[in-house]
């Protein structure tokens, strides 16, 4: 028997900076908690190959398994956690975006 | 220091202005990402967790002041004001944005540096004793040799596609500074009956298959060292195992062969090689040895020195841990600890670089090394400056005391920064040294080499550690294996895993576990922690380990 599909959101890294991002449903996102969470296996499909050709502003895209409380797709691997906030020992990366954008 | 010339200088620009170009049309979109690929690996540009991330060579870990101001500079300007220094003598900016790359290339050329060959499957950066030209117990300089190494491996048409990276490492001196025998090659200079030779080891390694690497041959001569590296690297690259990446080092060439077969072979496109070499590369070799000709030692009062040794019990700990033999009366080798307690092993600020840069300056003719162990050397300083140098070392954040201390920790960037990584490395170092400082025992415990690597690629050398750890990912959950009795040096030793793994949560109690355990067992406190464990092996340190697992065993034999 198939294995049920399990929640997922695009990712990828940002050609030019190699930030971490995510899909959106009109585009992308360096926010996990603004990712189009994708529960359809042939929307997901679609998604990976939309991703894939777009090569001159993207790389490395793939589909990351999430979980969703209250709408909001979260990590389920330390992984995906990781790339979501940035780097544990210097406030980096998506912590130090988020605090310039924030706040 | 190796002087470059105009050869050096253009091969540098060309290569950048190629690279330059490479990255435009990879923004514009004529390469695609499978294209630039290998064209960026070639210029040492990875893409990482984050970010890009730059690996910058450092020759044998040789800079001089002008070269760490730069790096500092291009810390500033390009990154996030820090750069990460290496187990392999490198220095990674994790910060840089694709299109700054070509400007950053063109930086480190102004001071002749470059990132060609710090990736892909070719001849890496060559390494060296960090204490290289200084060390009281050198046979001879391992300096010239590496560059003369450094210069033939470059672009080598041959040897740009080979089955794997191939990292080769060079000391001068029968203590190993330089781990020779987890190398593809390691060489070790020896005299014999008065001639300069080579004892050439091949086939060490760490990674998932760790091996010591064995003699292929005890002695080679200086003018024949060069073609028998050829002809060894040339056997390796018929006979290497491309069809499995994970059999492909030469350590599994060698293990698969046998050291003898390994041997013929090379004998025999040694002798078909060898009068291509008609010497030039030892008429170069002289050139570069003058290059790298001592400094003028000064003769200075050594009063200073001993005034602040018995008077100061900061520098005096400074002292007695962070300064070595030099081979120059009235000198000493100063190592300046990256390890801070609790700070990210192998990083430092560009502040710091530029203070360090003028300690070298003012105080250590213009030399700075830096070392496998991830921290950085300031190879001549005459004593009477060393209470000078620790007193602005200090001001910076730069004067811990614990160079060979259990919180002076080997650990490669991890999940927090690498993209193979399968756990973090970083905060289990910063939170081991941050434990054994609140315990204040870490002087009471003395040498002790703790190496954490985030995968079992084994960047962080756990292998050698006398306390090895190895991030896994267990079921989606970081997890922590514990190996014993690594030696990195000449007696070098891959350590024996310990038992089952630790969480996050019980990597730093075990750790604590193990290091009272050692003060219970040592025999005196000079038996340091490798040598009790010699003596006495695995179990007692397994017990202090898994206590829950002994009282298990007992409860399940009653």
């Amino acid at each position: 028997m198939p294995k049920p599909f399990t929640p997922k959101v695009m990712t990828a890294n940002a050609l030019l900076e190699g930030d971490v991002i995510y899909m959106t449903a009109t585009g992308w996102t360096r926010h996990l908690e603004e990712a189009e969470v994708l529960t359809d296996e042939a929307d997901a499909d679609l998604r990976l190959i939309e991703a894939q050709s777009q090569p001159g502003s993207v790389v490395g895209a793939y589909l990351a398994e999430v979980t969703v409380q209250d709408g909001v797709p979260h990590p389920t691997h330390f992984r995906e956690d990781f790339r979501a906030t940035g780097p544990s020992n210097y406030h980096h990366g998506k912590q130090a975006a988020a605090t310039e954008e924030r706040f | 220091m190796y002087h470059y010339t105009e050869f050096d200088a253009d091969f540098l620009a060309q290569r950048n202005a190629q690279f330059r170009a490479q990255v435009e049309r990879r923004i514009d979109g004529s390469l695609t990402e499978d294209e630039f690929k290998p064209l960026r690996l070639m210029n040492g540009l990875y893409l990482q967790l984050h970010a890009y991330m730059l690996r910058v060579a450092i020759p044998y870990g040789t800079l001089n002041s002008r070269q760490m101001d730069q790096l500092a500079m291009i810390a500033e300007k390009w990154d996030k004001g820090y750069g990460h220094f290496t187990t392999r003598q490198n220095i990674q900016y994790n910060w840089p944005e694709l299109r700054d790359v070509p400007d950053m290339l063109d930086a480190l050329a102004e001071v002749n540096m470059h990132a060609i060959q710090t990736s892909g499957n070719t001849i890496r950066n060559v390494t060296a004793d960090h204490f290289a030209g200084a060390a009281a117990d050198e046979v001879a300089d391992p300096r010239p040799v590496a560059e003369l190494i450094r210069q033939w491996s470059t672009d080598h048409p041959e040897f740009q596609f080979l089955p794997r990276k191939f990292k080769v490492a060079v000391t001068g001196a029968a203590a190993d500074r330089a781990v020779i025998k987890a190398h593809d090659i390691g060489l070790r200079i020896v005299e014999r009956d008065g001639a300069i030779g080579y004892e050439v080891i091949v086939g060490g390694g760490l990674g998932r298959t760790p091996m010591i690497g064995k003699v292929l041959y005890d002695f080679v001569a200086e003018e024949d060292l060069l073609p028998t590296l050829e002809a060894i690297v040339s056997v390796y690259n018929l006979l290497g195992r491309r069809d499995n990446k994970y059999k492909a080092r030469i350590k599994i060439t060698v293990h698969e062969n046998g050291i003898d077969d390994i041997r013929a072979r090379v004998d025999e496109r040694y002798a078909l090689i060898r009068p291509q070499f008609t010497g030039v590369d030892q008429q170069m070799l002289a050139r570069i040895k003058a290059d790298f000709a001592a400094p003028e030692f000064k003769v200075g009062d050594e009063a200073p020195y001993r005034s602040a040794y018995q008077n100061d019990a900061m520098f005096r700990s400074w002292a007695d841990t962070n300064l070595s033999a030099h081979r120059a009366p009235g000198y000493a080798i100063v190592s300046i600890s990256l390890k801070a307690h609790g700070k990210t092993p192998g990083d430092a600020s560009a502040r710091q670089m530029r203070l360090m840069a003028a300690l070298a300056r003012r105080y250590g003719h213009d030399e700075l090394r830096i070392s496998h162990e991830q921290n950085v050397i300031l190879p001549h300083v005459h004593k009477s400056d060393l209470p000078s140098v620790f007193s602005a070392l200090r001001a910076e954040g730069l004067g811990t005391a614990n160079i060979g201390l259990i919180s002076d920790i080997i650990a490669c960037p991890g999940m927090d920064y690498c993209a193979l990584a399968t756990a973090r490395s970083i905060p289990i170092a910063q939170e081991i040294a941050t434990r054994f400082d609140e315990l204040k025992l870490e002087h009471d415990v003395g040498p002790l080499k703790i190496k954490i690597s985030g995968c079992i690629n084994a960047c962080g050398h756990h292998h050698v550690g006398h306390i090895g750890i190895l991030g896994l990912d267990r079921a989606g959950v970081e997890n922590y294996q514990i190996t014993l009795g690594g030696d990195g040096t000449e007696d070098a030793a891959i350590g024996t895993r310990a038992g089952p793994g630790f969480s996050a949560d019980e990597i730093i109690p075990a750790v604590e576990r193990l290091v009272l355990a050692y003060l219970d067992l040592r025999s005196e406190p000079a038996e340091t922690f490798l040598q009790t464990y010699r003596r006495l092996g695995m179990a007692p340190f397994k017990a202090a380990l898994y206590p829950d697992a002994e009282t298990k065993d007992r409860a399940d034999a009653a």
